[in-house]
């Protein structure tokens, strides 16, 4: 699972039946500070209600439709929790 | 699976009902000598692993259903094993 920042909303009237009332975001990757990485924007289904400007994680790849309560669905990318608190230890470093 | 070092936690009140409970790690990837240093994934712990600890994560959702005991769900990267050691060469 990785960081991302909600910075939009993408609107299809037209989509395929299993994502209907879903709603889509468009997240910007970044790192656990929440600085955007030179990823390009990703379009992800929410299951959290996110908002804009929110820091949140995602997951990719097949996992993603299993998110949904109907897994037969092309989600390619889910926003999973959204980030309260990232707390970075220092020995970890080592 | 890959090799990595647990270097935080994240706190999520509001997440996917499937993590419900499960305890969420900060992981960096072992950094590759001449590559850049990977970035930091956030991955379930199964195995009580803590700050500092050397890690075996695994980044399958059929992998992460399996050591969890639960349905197929959103989740993929599971931390499965804390390394005693690794012996390698060249590597």
């Amino acid at each position: 699972m990785h960081f991302a920042r909600v910075v939009g909303t993408v609107v299809c009237t037209e989509k395929v039946p299993a994502w209907r009332g879903q709603r889509l975001l468009l997240i910007q990757p970044t790192d656990s500070a929440g600085k955007a990485t030179t990823a390009r924007p990703i379009a992800a289904v929410d299951t959290v209600s996110a908002a804009p400007g929110q820091l949140v994680f995602y997951v990719r790849g097949r996992e993603a439709a299993t998110a949904l309560s109907d897994p037969e669905n092309p989600a390619d990318a889910a926003i999973l929790g959204l980030v309260d608190a990232v707390r970075e230890s220092s020995q970890g470093q080592a | 699976m890959f090799l990595a070092r647990v270097v935080g936690e994240v706190v999520a009140t509001a997440k996917h009902p499937h993590l419900a409970g499960q305890k969420l790690l900060l992981v960096r990837p072992e950094a590759t000598p001449g590559r850049p240093e990977p970035a930091t994934v956030i991955a379930v712990d199964t195995v009580q692993a803590g700050p500092g600890d050397r890690v075996l994560v695994a980044d399958e959702g059929n992998a992460a259903a399996q050591v969890l005991q639960k349905q197929r769900g959103p989740l993929r990267t599971v931390i499965i094993g804390v390394v005693d050691e690794t012996d390698a060469q060249n590597a």
